[in-house]
C-alpha cells in the first residue's frame, strides 16, 4: 500500500525506482501507467489531471504510455511481430504500416529470425524482449518498466539500457523499477527514487547514483 | 457494410478463434429454425382468417324451420331485395347430406323435419334492416343470421393463434438474447487477458467492442441463415405435400410479402444478437477502468 508520496518526474528525465520488494514499486508504476487509480491524493500526468478524469479519456493518455511488464504480458496465441505492432494498430497504423518499424525493432532487439514465434516457444528473455520492443515502438513521451532486465543476460541488458537512454534522448521520461546495481552504475546521469513501506525516501530523485549499498533490496 | 464488420488479418488474430467453434452459432441455429417456421404458421393462420372473414363478412343466412312456409317465395323476396347481389337455396338433399354425418342414415329418414336454408350476399353498404324486414314480411317465422356471427369463435381461436405465434417469436428470440449475452461473457472472460493487455496500451472500448462484435456477428448471421434456410426447406416439403399450407390453413398461402417477412427474421435476428452482444460487451468493459 503507499501512503504520503509526494513526488514529481521532470519531462525527459531518467529514474530509477528502487525499493525492497513489497515497497509498492509496482503499485506506483500502475498508478503511472494509468492501470489504477489513487484511493485518495492526485495523480496529474502530461500536464492533465487525470485523478478523476472518466475512463473513455484515459485510452489517448495510455497510448503517450509505453509500459514494460514484469510478466511481459504477451498475448500467448499471437507472433512475436504481432505483438510488437499492437501498440501501433491500437493506434490505428494499417497493417502495410507496422510492417518496417515492427521488423526493426525486433532486429534491435536480436528477434528478427523469431518474428513468427508465439510467446510459449520463446525463452524468458526472448519474451521479455519482445515486451521491451512493444513498450517502445511507439516512441512513448513515458516509458515504464517493471524489471525489464530480469531475464536477459548482462550483454542484453546493456543493449536494452542503451536503447532506453536513446530514447529518454529523445525526450521519452523513461521510470525503471529494478533491482539490477549494474544497470543503475552504468546509467550515471539518472536519478533515484527510493520507495520504503510504501513511501518514497527521497522524492527529490537526488539520492547517490550509483548507490552505496550493493543491493538495494536490503 | 459496417466497417466494423470488416476485420483485417491481424484484427482477426487477436482473438485467435475462428468462428463457429463455440456453440453461439448452433443455438441461434436451433432459434431462428424454430422461429422461421413458428413465424410461417403464424403467417398462413392470418392468412387463413383473412381470407374466411373476406369470404363470409358479405354472406348471411336465413333459416325457416321445416314446413314454415313457401320457400320459392321467399328466396324471389330476397332476391330482389335492394343490396343482395346473390341469394340461392341450399337443396333439401345437401342438408339431408350435411345432417347425415352427425345422425347417420336417420338423416335421410321422411320423418326428420329439415329446415330450409337460403343463402345470400349482400354488397357493402347494403340496408340489412330493410332486407330484414322483408324477409319477416314474406314469412314471419325466418331468421336472419350473419356468417361472421357464426365463424366468430373460430376466427377468435386463429386470432389468438396468431398472437401466440407472435409471443413464440418474442420468447424465442429473448432466448437467442440471452445465449448471445452468455457467449459474450464467456468469449471476454476467454480473453480478458486480451483485453486488459489491449486495454494498457491504448485500446478504446469501442476497438475492443468491435472485434467482440464482428465475431458474434459472423456467428450469428451464419447461424440465423443456416436455421432458416434448414426451416424454408421444411416449409417446401410441407407445402409441397399440400398439408401444410393447404389443408391446415383451408387453402391460405403466404403471400409475397409473407415471404419477405420469412427472409428478413434471420437478417433482423443477426441485428438484435449483434446489438445485444455490443451492450454486453460495452457493459462488461466499464466495470474495467
Amino acid at each position: 500500500m503507499l501512503r504520503d508520496l509526494d513526488f514529481r518526474l521532470s519531462k525527459g528525465g531518467f529514474y530509477f525506482l528502487t525499493g525492497p520488494s513489497g515497497a509498492g514499486k509496482t503499485s506506483l508504476l500502475k498508478l503511472l501507467y494509468l492501470a489504477q487509480r489513487p484511493t485518495r491524493g492526485r495523480i496529474r500526468l502530461f500536464d492533465t489531471e487525470l485523478t478523476d478524469a472518466p475512463r473513455e479519456s484515459l485510452p489517448p493518455f495510455r497510448r503517450r504510455i509505453g509500459v514494460v511488464f514484469q510478466d511481459f504480458r504477451l498475448i500467448r496465441h499471437m507472433s512475436a511481430f504481432d505483438n510488437v505492432a499492437l501498440p501501433l494498430r491500437i493506434a490505428g497504423a494499417t497493417d502495410e504500416q507496422v510492417e518496417a518499424p515492427v521488423r526493426e525493432m525486433l532486429a534491435w532487439v536480436g528477434l528478427a529470425d523469431r518474428a513468427s514465434a508465439r510467446p510459449p516457444t520463446l525463452s524468458g528473455g526472448e519474451q521479455q524482449r519482445v515486451a521491451i520492443a512493444r513498450a517502445v515502438i511507439n516512441r512513448p513521451d513515458l516509458l515504464v518498466a517493471d524489471e525489464p532486465t530480469g531475464n536477459v543476460d548482462a550483454e542484453m541488458a546493456q543493449r536494452l539500457l542503451h536503447l532506453f537512454t536513446a530514447l529518454n534522448r529523445l525526450g521519452t521520461t523513461v521510470v525503471v523499477a529494478t533491482h539490477d546495481v549494474g544497470l543503475i552504475k552504468a546509467s550515471a546521469g539518472a536519478k533515484l527514487i527510493r520507495l520504503e513501506n510504501g513511501t518514497v525516501m527521497d522524492p527529490t530523485g537526488a539520492l547517490r547514483n550509483p548507490p552505496r549499498s550493493p543491493r538495494l533490496d536490503a | 457494410m459496417p466497417t466494423w464488420l470488416i476485420a483485417s488479418p491481424s484484427e482477426g488474430r487477436l482473438l485467435g478463434e475462428g468462428r463457429l467453434r463455440g456453440p453461439t452459432a448452433w443455438v441461434i441455429a436451433i432459434m431462428s429454425f424454430s422461429i422461421v417456421i413458428i413465424a410461417a404458421a403464424g403467417l398462413a393462420l392470418a392468412s387463413t382468417a383473412g381470407m374466411l372473414t373476406h369470404a363470409i363478412s358479405s354472406r348471411y343466412s336465413i333459416e325457416l324451420p321445416a314446413g314454415s312456409g313457401d320457400v320459392s317465395r321467399l328466396l324471389g323476396a330476397v332476391r330482389t331485395a335492394p343490396g343482395v347481389t346473390e341469394a340461392d337455396a341450399v337443396p333439401e338433399s345437401e342438408m339431408r347430406a350435411t345432417l347425415e354425418r352427425w345422425l347417420g342414415p336417420a338423416a335421410q329418414s321422411p320423418d326428420l323435419p329439415v329446415p330450409a336454408l337460403i343463402n345470400f350476399n349482400v354488397r357493402d353498404g347494403a340496408d340489412l334492416g330493410a332486407i330484414r324486414q322483408r324477409v319477416q314480411a314474406a314469412l314471419p317465422s325466418a331468421s336472419i343470421t350473419a356468417h361472421r356471427e357464426s365463424v366468430a369463435p373460430l376466427l377468435h381461436s386463429l386470432h389468438v393463434l396468431q398472437w401466440v405465434a407472435f409471443g413464440l417469436v418474442l420468447l424465442l428470440s429473448a432466448a437467442a438474447s440471452a445465449a448471445v449475452v452468455l457467449a459474450a461473457r464467456g468469449a471476454l472472460e476467454n480473453h480478458r487477458f486480451t483485453i486488459e493487455v489491449m486495454h494498457g496500451i491504448g485500446a478504446t472500448d469501442a476497438q475492443v467492442t468491435n472485434l467482440f462484435q464482428r465475431k458474434i456477428a459472423i456467428d450469428a448471421l451464419a447461424g440465423s441463415l443456416a436455421g432458416a434456410v434448414a426451416a424454408g426447406l421444411v416449409l417446401l416439403m410441407l407445402s409441397a405435400g399440400a398439408s401444410f399450407m393447404g389443408e391446415l390453413t383451408g387453402g391460405a398461402t403466404l403471400s409475397g410479402l409473407d415471404l419477405l417477412v420469412l427472409a428478413l427474421l434471420p437478417v433482423a435476428l443477426t441485428v438484435l444478437a449483434t446489438w445485444i452482444a455490443r451492450l454486453a460487451v460495452l457493459a462488461a468493459l466499464r466495470k474495467a477502468l
